[in-house]
């Protein structure tokens, strides 16, 4: 830890968020709150006089609130940096009549109230996402009274008092009468496995910590009767096994089954009531104390992490890898990387492992010093663009420009260019060409999948990043789903063209999807909010020359969502049965009669 | 090398539906699946394969392109997701210009989501193939631009990982950002005791 500290080329915000993430690989924007400390980091020496004279004394939230601490105080001793910090909202303030005691007992003139948060703006290449993880709460199983009952305790808050620097020096007391525990408990899964409170998920690490646990307590107590209620002891890794049947040989008693039932007897010990599920018989043990190994969930900022980088989420919230096998540290967004917890539960041997392929692949990709960009970008054809200004308006990254006033051609900056498409989809005048992605090309497949028995096929219109991606996650986790579903691949939903819908009915779709990211989720920041726009358009049209708006569906899956999309193709199927054959007829006659009517109206 | 000129008004497009062992072929009917492609226009070959990303299976492919003077190539495999990279740089050995590779996704898409169908998988593999070549007849050559690009790593979290990682980088000569909320870094490693399996301390 003291390596990042002194690091000359590691520059340390503490106290500090990322706010707004601008640009792209090779060159984010980034901007970061930095909350005032109160205390110069650097002329501090943590000497603790200004602590000494504090007279506001709060719970530690380090030691999980089993000890306090000061207004002003050390996050604890081998904090990096090591500098103290107030915390402004406990403080009394800077007012002599008031308190300020802190300004008189610092020597060296460390402390200033005067500073302020600071927004700093940093030019980086490359991202590593390590956010970590939150432990779960497990206040709302209230079957193990953890908050009624004082001698429960989380497994974080058991490993402050055994810790020889936390608030008992390692000496492992009951919280309620400080008294030497004669028998512990512990309880696995707390918040995972479960297919009710917590996650469905298995924490990865509970097993072994709690084994580990046992270790320490037999170290210093043989004597101690240590039980351990669980449903599997998960100890894969490598030296891991050694270490459970080290704790069983020291007569640790290892229970399969979680108590259903815990009751504080009037002494403070707990009444623990457990099916044996081994044995098939219901016990009753009385413990002095219980830990309940609480499970490993998504950090609180995933969530808006994941927004501004455009990242994607698992159905537990943790982060989405760009693939589980393969590039299991990359995001999907080029540029960024994960490590540790924020991927998913790992232990500290797995998040180093992680980090240091994360640094790598990092590496990879900036040591050149430059990056080739993906072509796929739009292309503006002068001749006919007539500079509404319309394909501007809906560029989520202000690529292109247009003065609408001087009716000059709009244009493209193609390094800032993404290549959603959204532009070229909303071109009334077919001035823009997205490469790669060309209306040709698509309006090729469409024909092509419509070319046999149109009647009988489903025409989908699928994101790259989300639904594209949920469909190949159908596949991998085998979900089957009605075999004529014919999908389209484009960049973003951003992209599907309201000529391509109007060409796809024409040809005799039954029914056709545009599918892309949740809201919140699109990798093009939000441009599938145009899609919306334009679906909704679209149906309006739809509903005025008589054709039944339902057959033209908009649906928002995750790359995470394989189950979602095999279920969105079934009610699709159920939709596209519904469509009579002299349902398609009259819509190709009525739009056949529509584009000999007014030619290119639609598209408009 | 590479050819950047756009490919010729009459394509000469190879075709490559990969068995990828059993994974398709035990749903798909492939040799059925290419000889529909050989018989669509501009389809120079079109050939079943068995695994079309192995060695032997790209080197192949690139003898067709250089034999059979194709200037697109459509491989029906797995997901795009997963092997267009690959493919990609198949075809630029072949001094061809990436973007004229065009997949069809036989895999996720179809074998494996239609298992107990093999007649209607292998006509939605026809279709999907058929999907393919109609788009690859039409693609375009294009190139990448070069940009510069800043050494410099934003991490965000300072727990462990973050710390692995910012270390990592530095150490190897990359300036790092490291942005932390607590006023310490540390992380939840930092508030634990002993850890296994060295059963060492944390910090």
């Amino acid at each position: 830890m003291t390596d990042v500290g002194r690091h000359p080329r590691i520059k340390l915000y503490v106290l500090s968020e990322v706010k707004e993430v601008k640009g792209s690989v090779g060159d984010f924007k980034v901007k970061i709150l930095k909350k005032a400390r109160y205390v110069d980091e650097k002329a501090c020496t943590a000497c603790g006089d200004c602590a000494a004279v504090c007279p506001v004394v709060r719970p530690d939230a380090f030691n999980c609130g089993l000890s306090s601490r000061k207004a002003i105080y050390s996050p604890f001793p081998q904090a990096v940096p090591s500098a103290y910090v107030i915390n402004v909202s406990e403080c009394l303030g800077h007012n002599p009549a008031v308190c300020a005691k802190c300004i008189e007992a610092c020597k060296k003139g460390c402390i200033s109230f005067h500073m302020s948060d600071e927004e700093i703006t940093e030019n980086v290449g490359t991202i590593v996402v390590a956010t970590g993880m939150t432990p779960y709460d497990p206040t709302e199983m209230d079957e193990y009274g953890y908050t009624r009952f004082e001698n429960v305790l989380t497994s974080l808050e058991f490993e402050r008092l055994v810790n020889a620097g936390g608030p008992t020096k390692g000496e492992v007391i009951r919280p309620t009468d400080r008294k030497k525990p004669k028998s512990i408990g512990f309880i696995q899964c707390v918040g995972s496995r479960s297919a009710g409170k917590g996650s469905a998920h298995c924490s990865n690490v509970c097993c072994m910590n709690t084994i580990k646990s046992t270790l320490v307590l037999k170290e210093h107590y043989p004597d101690m009767d240590v039980k351990v209620f669980y449903i599997d002891i998960r100890a894969f890794g490598k030296g891991f096994e050694d270490l459970y049947t080290r704790s069983r040989r020291l007569g640790v008693h290892y229970l399969r089954g979680l108590p259903g039932t815990v009751e504080e007897n009037p002494d403070g010990s707990l009444r623990v009531a457990v099916e044996n599920t081994a044995l098939g018989k219901i016990a009753f043990f009385d413990l002095d104390m219980l830990v309940l190994a609480v499970g490993v969930q998504p950090s609180g900022s995933t969530r808006m992490l994941q927004e501004m980088l455009g990242l994607q989420l698992t159905p537990d919230g943790f982060f989405l890898e760009a693939h589980p096998k393969l590039q299991p540290v990359d995001a999907a967004t080029r540029g960024v990387f994960y490590a540790g917890c924020a991927e998913g539960p790992k232990d500290i041997k797995e998040s180093v492992t992680q980090a240091s392929a994360a640094a790598a692949r990092a590496i990879r990709l900036m040591h050149t010093g430059e990056i080739s960009t993906d072509p796929i970008t739009s292309e503006i054809n002068a001749d006919k663009c007539k500079s509404c200004g319309k394909c501007a308006e809906v560029c989520p990254y202000n690529a292109i420009t247009v003065d609408v006033k001087k009716k000059t051609p709009a244009m493209v900056n193609t390094a800032a260019c993404a290549g959603c498409g959204t532009c070229a989809a909303e071109c009334a005048f077919d001035a823009i060409l997205m490469n790669h992605f060309t209306d040709r090309q698509i309006l090729d497949q469409v024909d092509a999948l419509l070319m046999e028995k149109p009647e009988e096929k489903i025409l989908a219109f699928a994101c790259n990043w989300c639904s594209y991606a949920g469909a190949d996650y159908a596949g991998v986790s085998r979900c089957q789903y009605p075999p004529n579903v014919r999908l389209i691949r484009t960049m973003c939903s951003g992209r599907v063209d309201e000529k391509f819908i109007w060409d796809g009915f024409l040809k005799g779709a039954p029914v056709i999807l545009v599918s892309g990211c949740h809201i919140g989720d699109c990798h093009y920041i939000d441009a599938n909010k145009w899609t919306v726009k334009r679906v909704e358009k679209i149906h309006k049209k739809m509903a005025k020359l008589g054709i039944r708006p339902e057959r033209l569906q908009l649906e928002w899956i995750s790359a995470a969502e394989g189950i979602r999309f095999s279920s969105v193709m079934h009610a699709l199927e159920a939709l596209r049965k519904g469509v009579t054959a002299e349902e398609t007829a009259e819509t190709i006659r009525i739009l056949q009669k529509s584009a000999d009517q007014k030619e290119g109206s639609l598209s408009g | 090398m590479e050819k950047l000129d756009n490919p010729t008004a009459q394509p000469r497009i190879g075709v490559y539906v990969c068995n990828c062992g059993a994974n398709i072929a035990k749903t798909v009917d492939c040799e059925k699946v290419a000889a529909m492609a050989a018989a669509m226009a501009d389809v120079q070959i079109a050939r079943s394969i068995p695994y079309a990303c192995s060695e032997p299976g790209q080197q192949s492919i690139r003898e067709d392109i250089l034999d059979q003077s194709l200037d697109r190539v459509v491989v029906a495999s797995c997901s795009p997701r997963l092997h267009e990279p690959t493919f990609r740089q198949m075809v630029q050995d072949a001094g061809l210009n990436p973007y004229i590779l065009e997949m069809a996704n036989l895999r996720e898409h179809c074998s494996w989501v239609h298992m107990g169908l093999p007649e209607a998988a292998t006509e939605k593999a026809m279709d999907l193939t058929r999907m393919a070549i109609s788009r690859a007849r039409s693609l375009q050559a294009l190139k990448p631009e070069k940009l510069p690009l800043v050494k410099r790593t934003l991490v965000i979290g300072a727990g462990v990982a973050g710390i692995q990682a910012a270390l990592d980088l530095a150490d190897n000569g990359y300036d790092v950002v490291l942005v932390e909320k607590k006023p310490s870094i540390g992380g939840v490693m930092a508030t634990l005791d002993k850890t296994f399996p060295t059963m060492d301390c944390s910090i």
